[in-house]
C-alpha cells in the first residue's frame, strides 16, 4: 500500500524523519518498499489569480493574461491551456523560478507578446505523468503564497509491502495506530460525528447468507450533485496513495477506504428494485461489472441483489447498471462486513483483484461499518450536497467473528522466545497495542480488539511482544541439543562422490529446467507420454522432462552457438515419468546423465586431437559404476533407444535390473536438434545404482603370476563381453586378470572377422604354476572359445 | 730416460687427452703391462737392494703421480660428458602437461554443498522430497488453507488442484515429521518452482529448508544459528538484522537481511518458530515440543557470495560462465 506521509502525520506525528520512520515500520514488520517525493523539485511557484484573459492577437491557441501574484504589478503571461480563464486561482512560476528538470523561467516574448512567467500544470510540477490544462487551485487559495507550502508538497509517498496478516494496516487509521505503538504516542483520530437523517427513506435489507455477510449497513442519500468537483485536498490525498480521481462519489468511497481501510460502495438508488438481499449467486446468473465485462457467476459468489437482479459482486466489484453515473441524483451507500472466507479466492476465479477484494479477503474490522458509513455520508454531503436518510443495519450477531480471550503464560513466552522479559514490560506492550490485558499469577489474559483479527493464539501474542520489543533486542544463542550420533551407512552411495567423479573427468555440471520443450522431448522419446503443465511460462517450457537429455542437448546447442566446440556436461536431478501406480501418478526418479560432443581434449602440442567417441563416455560411465565396488554386477548389452543410434546403444543392467542407457545420439535427432558433431549420451538411475558393496579383503598369492597372450579370430558380430565371460568361466580362480589389448581387422584377417588380442594373467594361491598347468589352462580356454564362438587362434 | 722426463711426458699426455678412450691409451702407455713405468718397476729386480729401495720409492712416487693425474683427468672428462648429456636432455618445463581439463560443479550445487556442510556439522541430516507435490504437503499441512492469500502469492504451477510443482522445500518438513518424532534436525535443499519469469525471477530456483524440533527450541537459538551460519557463509563479520514478517507456517516469523557492500539491506532468508498448527498436523504436541524452521534462496546467496549479477545465468549454463567456478 502507498500512503502519504503527511496524511499519516495528521493522525500521529512522531519527532523522527522520513527515513527513521520507514526504518521503524520495516523493523515492525511493515516492510517499506520505496519512498518517493509527491512532487518534483521546484522553486519560485506561487498562488496567483487570473485577472484578465483574452485571445492572443497572432496565435489561435494562445491566450494573453494578466495575473495577480500579490506583487506591485500584475504579470503579463501568455498561456496555452484551454482551461485558463478569468478568476481562476493558478500556480504561477514567476521569473527566476526553477521547475523540475532545471527548467528556468525567464522573461520572454511569445509571438510578440510579453510573458513574465508561466501558469503550471500538474505534470510541469512533477505531480503527474500527464495532465490536461493548468492546475486549478481552490478559490480561497491565498494569492502570493508559495505553492509548495500551500499544497504541502514537502511530503513523501511511502510504499509498504504488507504481509497478508496485517490487513489492519491497509489504511491510514491502522498505520497510525502502529506508529503510535512504536513511538509510544497517542493517535489523534478525526472525530466522526453521526450525520442526522433529514429524510426518512430507507431500504429493507435481508441477509440470506449471514455466515458470509453478518453485517450490512445501508443508507439513502437524495438530491446529490454528482457533478460536483472533488476538492483538491481530497484528490491530492488520493493521488499520494496511488489512487486516481474519478468523480466525487467514487473519490469519497476511495477516501474512506484509504483512511479507515474500509471498503464502501455507492449504488444509484433509481436503479434498485425493492429491497436489498445479500445472497449467493445462482450458478450461471449473469452480471455486467463496472468495467463493462459480463461475467457468468458461480454459485460460490456472494452478491448484493435487489428483488429482481444481482447488483454487485459483494466485496469485490460493483455492477455497471446499478453504478453511479452523471445522471444519478440519489444514492444508496453500502458499508458491510463480509467474512474473509466468503471472499477469499473469489475475485481471482474471475481474474479480478480490487482494492475492496484485497481488503475483504484478508480481513476488515467487523466493528468499523458505522464509522465508515458516517464518514462517507458527511463527506458526500459536504462535497455533493444532498439529504441523508437514516442508517439501516442488518446484522446477525451470532455470525460476527468473535474474539476469544487468549491466555499466555510467562513460561511459554520464555520457552518460545528463549529469554525472560519483565512482566510489566510485556503488559505495557499489550496495552500499547490496544489489547485488553489482565495480569494473572503466571502470565496474562488478553482480549483482542476487532481490528487485530490476525491475533488468535498465544503464539500470535508472543510475536507481538517480540516485534514491539524488537527482534534485534533478543539475544543470539547457540542451540542446545544432545550429541546423539546419527547413522552413517558406509554402503550408501553418495551423490557428491558421483558428481566428483564426473568433474574430475572433465565434466561441467549443468542445471537445466525441469520443464522442457515438448517438441524436443517428442523427437527423442516419441513413444513416451510426458506430464504437461497446463499454465506454463511458455510452450517451450511446458513438458516435464522424462529424461535429462532434452535439457542437456539444448544446453549443447546453446553453447555450440557460442563457439564452444568441446562440450562435456552432466546433470543430476529428478525426471518425471507418468505412472498410475506411483504417488500422484508420477514416478520422480533421481538420475545422473551426461553428454559429450567435440574433441576429446583441448588442442594440445603433444596429444592426439581426436573427437570423443562412444568408448570415452563408456569409460566415464564405468568410472561411475566403479563407485559401487561391484563392477562385476554391471553389464552393458546391445540394445535400442529411440534417441540413440541403433548400432551404438548400450543398455546398462545391474544383474537383471535395467539402470540406464549409453550411446550415440541418433543422427536424425542430431540433424533436427541442430547439434554439430557426434554427441554421446548417458543416463543412470541413481537409486538403482543402489548401495555399494562393503569390501571384504581377500588373501594375496605368494606365488608368481604368469602372463599368456592369445590372439583369437572370431566373426565381427561376436561380443567381447561373451568371450570374456567364457574365458572367466574356464579360467576359474587361477585367472586373476584378463585384458583385451588389441582389436584388429584388415590384412591377415578374413573379411567379416576380427582378431582379439587378450592377455591372461594366471596365478594360484597355493603353488607356483608349472608350464604344463598353464598350457593346459590356455588350451582349455582356446577349445571353449572354439566351441562357443568358432574362434580360431590367429597364426 | 729419467723419471722427471717420464713424469713430464705423462702429465703432458694426460692434459692433452680429449676423451676417456684417449686417456685409456695413455694409461696403457705408462701403466699398462708393457707401459714405460711398469717396465721401470720390472727393472727394479735387477738392482742391488740398496739402490732398489731408493729407486723403488721414486718409481712408485712417479706411478702415483701419473695415476692421480689420470684419475683427476678422468673425473673431469666424465663430468664434462655428463654435463653435455644433461644439456642435451633439457626440456621446456613450461610446456602444458598432458591432462584432461578439469570440470566443475554448478555454482548452485557448490552453495548447497557448503550450506549442507555447515549444518551437517551440527547434526542436521540432509533430506530430499518430491518436486511434484500434493496440496496437503505443499500447503494444507503448512497452515496455508485453500484461498489463503499466501497461496495466491505463490504463483503455483498446478497440474490439477491437488497436484503441483512444489513452491517451497517446506513440504519436506512435513514429510519428515510424518515419519520421525523429535528430536529432529534436518536440512533440505532442492528445486522449487513459481510461475514468474523476469529479470529477478526464474520459474525454477533452489531453496534450502532447515528444521529443528526438540523440547525447548527457542527464537534466541534460531537467531544464534542463523547468525553463525551467515557469518560462516560470507566469511565476514557482516551486519545482520531480523525483521518481523509473516509466513503461515511459522509464528513468530522473521525475514533476515544482511548489509550489502553498497550499504543497503538485502533480504537473504525467511524463518520463524514452527506454527503449532503445523506441529499438530503431523501429530507432534506443541505443548511439549517447539521448533524453528528457516528457508533460504540458494541463487540469491550464490549471487551475493560470488558477485553474479544476472539470476538467469544460472540456468543458461553457458560454459564460459560455469567454468569460472572451478
Amino acid at each position: 500500500m502507498k500512503f502519504s506521509e503527511a496524511w499519516l502525520r495528521e493522525w500521529v506525528n512522531p519527532a523522527i524523519d522520513t527515513n527513521t520512520l520507514s526504518e521503524q515500520l520495516s523493523m515492525a514488520g511493515l516492510e517499506v518498499d520505496g519512498i518517493e517525493p509527491v512532487a518534483g523539485e521546484f522553486t519560485g511557484v506561487v498562488v496567483g489569480e487570473v485577472v484578465e484573459c483574452g485571445p492572443h492577437p497572432d496565435a489561435d491557441k494562445l491566450q494573453v493574461t494578466k495575473v495577480n501574484v500579490g506583487g506591485e504589478a500584475l504579470l503579463d503571461i501568455v498561456c496555452g491551456a484551454k482551461n485558463c480563464r478569468v478568476g481562476l486561482k493558478v500556480a504561477v512560476a514567476t521569473v527566476g523560478a526553477v521547475l523540475p528538470g532545471d527548467f528556468v523561467i525567464k522573461k520572454a516574448k511569445l509571438r510578440g507578446q510579453p510573458s513574465h512567467g508561466m501558469l503550471c500544470s500538474f505534470s510541469e510540477l512533477g505531480m503527474a505523468d500527464d495532465s490536461d490544462g493548468i492546475l486549478e487551485l481552490p478559490k480561497d487559495a491565498p494569492i502570493g503564497q508559495n505553492v509548495r507550502d500551500y499544497l504541502q508538497l514537502d511530503d513523501r509517498i511511502i510504499e509498504v509491502d504488507l504481509t497478508p496478516n496485517r490487513a489492519d494496516c491497509l489504511g491510514i487509521k491502522g498505520l497510525a495506530r502502529e506508529v503510535g505503538v512504536l513511538n509510544k504516542l497517542q493517535v489523534c483520530e478525526p472525530v466522526i460525528s453521526p450525520v442526522s437523517p433529514v429524510i426518512a427513506d430507507t431500504k429493507g435489507i435481508t441477509l440470506s447468507a449471514p455466515d458470509a455477510c453478518p453485517r450490512y449497513l445501508g443508507r439513502v442519500v437524495r438530491n446529490i450533485n454528482v457533478k460536483a468537483a472533488s476538492p483538491l485536498w481530497l484528490t491530492e490525498k488520493l493521488r499520494r496513495c496511488g489512487v486516481r480521481s474519478i468523480d466525487a462519489v467514487v473519490d469519497i468511497t476511495n477516501y474512506v477506504l484509504l483512511e479507515m481501510g474500509h471498503p464502501m460502495h455507492a449504488f444509484d438508488l433509481a436503479k434498485l428494485d425493492g429491497d436489498i438481499n445479500v445472497r449467493f449467486a445462482n450458478e450461471g446468473e449473469k452480471l455486467v461489472l463496472l468495467d463493462e465485462t459480463e461475467v457468468e457467476l458461480k454459485a460460490n459468489t456472494l452478491l448484493i441483489a435487489d428483488n429482481n437482479k444481482p447488483l454487485a459482486m459483494a466485496g469485490i466489484f460493483g455492477g455497471l447498471y446499478s453504478g453511479v453515473t452523471a445522471e444519478t441524483t440519489d444514492v444508496f451507500l453500502e458499508s458491510a462486513f463480509f467474512s474473509p472466507l466468503a471472499i477469499a479466492g473469489k475475485a481471482r476465479q474471475y481474474g479480478l483483484h480490487t482494492d475492496a477484494s484485497h481488503r475483504y479477503e484478508r480481513g476488515v474490522d467487523p466493528q468499523l461499518q458505522h464509522s465508515a458509513m458516517e464518514r462517507a455520508t458527511a463527506l458526500l454531503i459536504e462535497i455533493c450536497g444532498g439529504e441523508a436518510g437514516p442508517v439501516v443495519e442488518a446484522v446477525s450477531e451470532t455470525h460476527l467473528p468473535t474474539v476469544p480471550d487468549i491466555t499466555l503464560t510467562e513460561g511459554k513466552l520464555a520457552r518460545i522466545l528463549g529469554v525472560s522479559l519483565i512482566k510489566a514490560d510485556v503488559t505495557a506492550i499489550f496495552n500499547r497495542l490496544g489489547l485488553t490485558v489482565l495480569e494473572t499469577n503466571d502470565g496474562w489474559q488478553v482480549s483482542v480488539p476487532g481490528y487485530r483479527f490476525d491475533i488468535r493464539i498465544a503464539e500470535d501474542l508472543i510475536e507481538e511482544v517480540a516485534r514491539v520489543h524488537g527482534y534485534n533486542n533478543i539475544p543470539n544463542i547457540a542451540p542446545q541439543a544432545s550429541l546423539k550420533m546419527r547413522t552413517f551407512r558406509e554402503a550408501e552411495l553418495n551423490i557428491q562422490r558421483l558428481r566428483t567423479v564426473l568433474v574430475d573427468r572433465g565434466y561441467q555440471e549443468a542445471i537445466t529446467y525441469s520443464f522442457v520443450d515438448p517438441k524436443v522431448q517428442q523427437q527423442l522419446f516419441p513413444e513416451q507420454q510426458a506430464l504437461v503443465l497446463p499454465n506454463p511460462i511458455s510452450t517451450d517450457m511446458s513438458a516435464m522432462r522424462l529424461n535429462l537429455w532434452p535439457g542437456l542437448l539444448q544446453t549443447v546447442q546453446y553453447n555450440q552457438n557460442r563457439q564452444q566446440s568441446r562440450i562435456r556436461l552432466f546433470e543430476y536431478g529428478l525426471t518425471f515419468v507418468p505412472d498410475t501406480a506411483a504417488e500422484g501418478g508420477v514416478r520422480q526418479v533421481p538420475v545422473i546423465g551426461g553428454v559429450i560432443v567435440g574433441s576429446m581434449h583441448n588442442e594440445h602440442w603433444n596429444m592426439e586431437n581426436r573427437a570423443a567417441d562412444f568408448y570415452d563416455i563408456k569409460g566415464d560411465v564405468e568410472a561411475l559404476l566403479a563407485q559401487t565396488s561391484a563392477v562385476e554386477q554391471f553389464h552393458f548389452k546391445t540394445g535400442e533407444h529411440s534417441a540413440l543410434h541403433p548400432g551404438q546403444t548400450a543398455v546398462i543392467y545391474r544383474d537383471d535390473v535395467q539402470v540406464g542407457h549409453l550411446g550415440a545420439l541418433h543422427p536424425e535427432a542430431e540433424r533436427k536438434l541442430g547439434i554439430k558433431g557426434k554427441a554421446y549420451l548417458f543416463e543412470l538411475d541413481v537409486t538403482a545404482l543402489g548401495l555399494r558393496d562393503i569390501v571384504q579383503a581377500s588373501e594375496l598369492s605368494k606365488y608368481p603370476a604368469n602372463r599368456r597372450d592369445l590372439a583369437v579370430v572370431v566373426k565381427s558380430e561376436v561380443r567381447f563381453a561373451d568371450i570374456a565371460a567364457t574365458i572367466k568361466k574356464v579360467g576359474g580362480n587361477q585367472l586373476v586378470d584378463l585384458k583385451l589389448f588389441d582389436v584388429y581387422t584388415g590384412a591377415g584377417v578374413a573379411e567379416g572377422y576380427k582378431s582379439l588380442a587378450i592377455a591372461l594373467t594366471l596365478q594360484d594361491l597355493a603353488r607356483t604354476l608349472e608350464d604344463k598347468d598353464i598350457q593346459q589352462l590356455v588350451n582349455q580356454v582356446v577349445s571353449a572359445l572354439g566351441k562357443e564362438f568358432n574362434a580360431t587362434l590367429r597364426d | 730416460m729419467n723419471l722427471t722426463a717420464i713424469l713430464e711426458n705423462a702429465l703432458q699426455a694426460v692434459a692433452a687427452a680429449a676423451d676417456i678412450p684417449a686417456l685409456e691409451t695413455i694409461r696403457v702407455e705408462f701403466l699398462g703391462k708393457k707401459g714405460s713405468i711398469t717396465e721401470l718397476l720390472k727393472s727394479l729386480g735387477a738392482m742391488d737392494p740398496e739402490q732398489r729401495k731408493q729407486a723403488g720409492a721414486e718409481i712408485n712416487e712417479l706411478k702415483q703421480k701419473v695415476q692421480d693425474a689420470l684419475n683427476t683427468r678422468r673425473d673431469l672428462l666424465q663430468h664434462a660428458q655428463l654435463a653435455a648429456k644433461l644439456a642435451q636432455e633439457q626440456i621446456d618445463v613450461t610446456l602444458p602437461g598432458r591432462s584432461l581439463e578439469q570440470g566443475g560443479l554448478h555454482p548452485v550445487t557448490r552453495t548447497i554443498e557448503r550450506i549442507s556442510a555447515f549444518f551437517a556439522e551440527l547434526g542436521f541430516e540432509v533430506k530430499h522430497g518430491p518436486e511434484i507435490e500434493d496440496d496437503f504437503h505443499n500447503f494444507d499441512a503448512l497452515n496455508i488453507p485453500e484461498h489463503h492469500p499466501a497461496r495466491a502469492d505463490h504463483d503455483t504451477f498446478y497440474f490439477n488442484p491437488k497436484l503441483m510443482l512444489r513452491t517451497q522445500t517446506s513440504g519436506v518438513q512435513i514429510r519428515t515429521m510424518e515419519q520421525q518424532q523429535p528430536p529432529l534436525r534436518i536440512i533440505s535443499p532442492g528445486r522449487v518452482y513459481r510461475n514468474d519469469y523476469d529479470q529477478t525471477h526464474t520459474p525454477m530456483f533452489h531453496q534450502v529448508e532447515g528444521l529443528m524440533v526438540d523440547t525447548d527450541v527457542s527464537f534466541t537459538e534460531l537467531k544464534g544459528i542463523l547468525h553463525d551460519f551467515l557469518h560462516n557463509f560470507f566469511e565476514e563479520d557482516l551486519q545482520i538484522r531480523f525483521r518481523p514478517s509473516f509466513f503461515p507456517f511459522t509464528e513468530p516469523s522473521a525475514e533476515v537481511d544482511v548489509m550489502g557492500k553498497n550499504g543497503k539491506w538485502l533480504e537473504v532468508l525467511g524463518c520463524g518458530m514452527v506454527h503449532p498448527n503445523v506441529l499438530r498436523s503431523v501429530g507432534i504436541d506443541p505443548e511439549v515440543y517447539s521448533g524453528f524452521a528457516f528457508g533460504m534462496g540458494v541463487e540469491r546467496l550464490t549471487m551475493l557470495r560470488y558477485g553474479v549479477t544476472d539470476l538467469r545465468a544460472f540456468f543458461e549454463n553457458d560454459l564460459r560462465f560455469l567454468k569460472q567456478f572451478r
